[in-house]
């Protein structure tokens, strides 16, 4: 088979330290994208297990496969979750949850636990939209906005790029760092100019790591105009997969003068985590309730 | 306390999104009668209260949508603003 360039790695973990049959409150959180899908099992506010793969052509399949594979190996079973809230694209798709929640204040609460509570500024780039968020000290959002016209400047775009360029997804921020001087900017971050750009300047005699420059530049100027518009206040933090790569993340904060903080967990994961944190909360209101 | 929600996008042309203030929206729904593109819709949002919102379908166009109504009545007597007596709703343009 042909080697395919845009195939980022999926991943599972689960805590071997932790006994779930021990823990008081277990929820999940299932996030449902157009282009991965995550599960995360929190048990009393803490990571347990998560799986993270690529979101197949059905979202209730991708919804059950990403979970069952969460749940894989640990003893636990969909039933032995007191809560479990669907979010992202499909979140509607999520045939086992109890409740869903939108992205938005999933990221914002996900960001929230990754990256602590001095975060004020969230930037999502996800696999078909991007979303800048202003959260407060608790993980509330309190100003967002994202692009719901163009899919520009998202995963689904750098994996259309990666594919186009014959360069591994992982490696593009790298490759498009290795460059003596800057060019400027692809004038167009849409998927499908991009891309006949790219073929242009690779005819012109531009070679990859200055085609990959120009488009991951454009990547991070145009999510720079989102973030400016909500106004940007450190802390700042990226989540979703474009904050694994270094050429747009890197070319982003120079634009803003700020530097992004570190995440402590993938990235791709925090819809999920803000998701399961949604659902601790909920379970913790009504076993107050009684 | 609320947030502050843009819906819309921004394009070559200019920088479109409705804005709506959630923390003086109080979904009281007026505004979803008075715009005849039917625009707004009122939900129960992710921290249970009630407040209105741009619909999905809606946000993609709203630039075409609110512009014959801009040059109508001029942008201080829009039908969604005048309809609100929060003053919640808002544009970017
Ligand atoms: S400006 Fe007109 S079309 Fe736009 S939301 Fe207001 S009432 Fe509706
Ligand atoms: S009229 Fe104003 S307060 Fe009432 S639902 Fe619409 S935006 Fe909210």
């Amino acid at each position: 088979m042909a080697q395919e360039f845009w195939r980022w790695e999926e991943s599972r973990w689960n805590s071997p330290d932790i006994d779930w049959r021990k823990e008081d409150v277990i929820t999940a959180g299932v996030d449902v994208g157009s282009v991965s899908s995550q599960a995360v099992i929190m048990v009393d506010g803490e990571i347990y297990a998560y799986a993270n793969m690529r979101t197949g052509s059905d979202s209730p399949d991708s919804a059950r496969n990403v979970m069952k594979w969460a749940l894989e190996g640990t003893g636990m079973t969909v039933d032995d979750i007191h809560y479990i809230i669907g979010t992202g694209y499909g979140r509607v798709n999520v045939p086992f949850a109890h409740r869903t929640i939108t992205e938005i204040a999933c990221h914002a609460r996900g960001a929230n636990f990754m990256y602590g509570p001095t975060i004020k500024t969230v930037l999502d780039m996800g696999g078909q939209d991007c979303k800048a968020i202003r959260v407060d000290d608790k993980g509330k959002v309190t100003n967002f906005l994202m692009n719901d016209k163009c899919a520009a400047g998202t995963g689904r775009g750098m994996e259309v790029f990666a594919e186009l360029m014959g360069v591994p997804i992982g490696d593009v921020g790298d490759i498009s760092l290795d460059i003596d001087e800057e060019p400027d900017p692809v004038s167009s971050t849409c998927v499908v100019f991009a891309k006949t750009e790219a073929v242009g300047l690779l005819r012109a005699g531009w070679l990859k790591n200055k085609v990959l420059a120009a488009y991951c530049s454009a990547m991070a100027h145009r999510v720079y105009t989102l973030l400016e518009r909500i106004g940007v206040e450190k802390d700042f933090g990226i989540t979703g997969g474009i904050a694994k790569n270094k050429g747009v993340v890197k070319r982003l904060e120079k634009e803003l003068g700020l530097t992004a903080l570190t995440p402590k967990h993938d990235t791709q994961l925090a819809g999920a985590i803000g998701a399961a944190l949604f659902g601790k909360g909920l379970v913790e209101k009504s076993r107050k309730a009684g | 306390m609320g947030y502050i929600a843009n819906y819309g996008y921004a394009d070559g042309s200019g920088t479109w999104y409705v804005i709506i203030d959630s923390g003086k929206c109080d979904g009281c729904g007026k505004c979803v009668e008075a715009c005849k593109e039917n625009v707004f819709e009122v939900i129960t949002d992710d921290y249970d209260d009630l407040v209105a919102i741009v619909k999905q379908e809606k946000r993609k166009s709203v630039k075409y949508l609110c512009n014959p109504c801009i040059s109508a009545t001029g942008k201080e007597n829009l039908p969604c603003y005048l309809a609100c007596e929060k003053g919640a709703i808002k544009h970017s343009w």
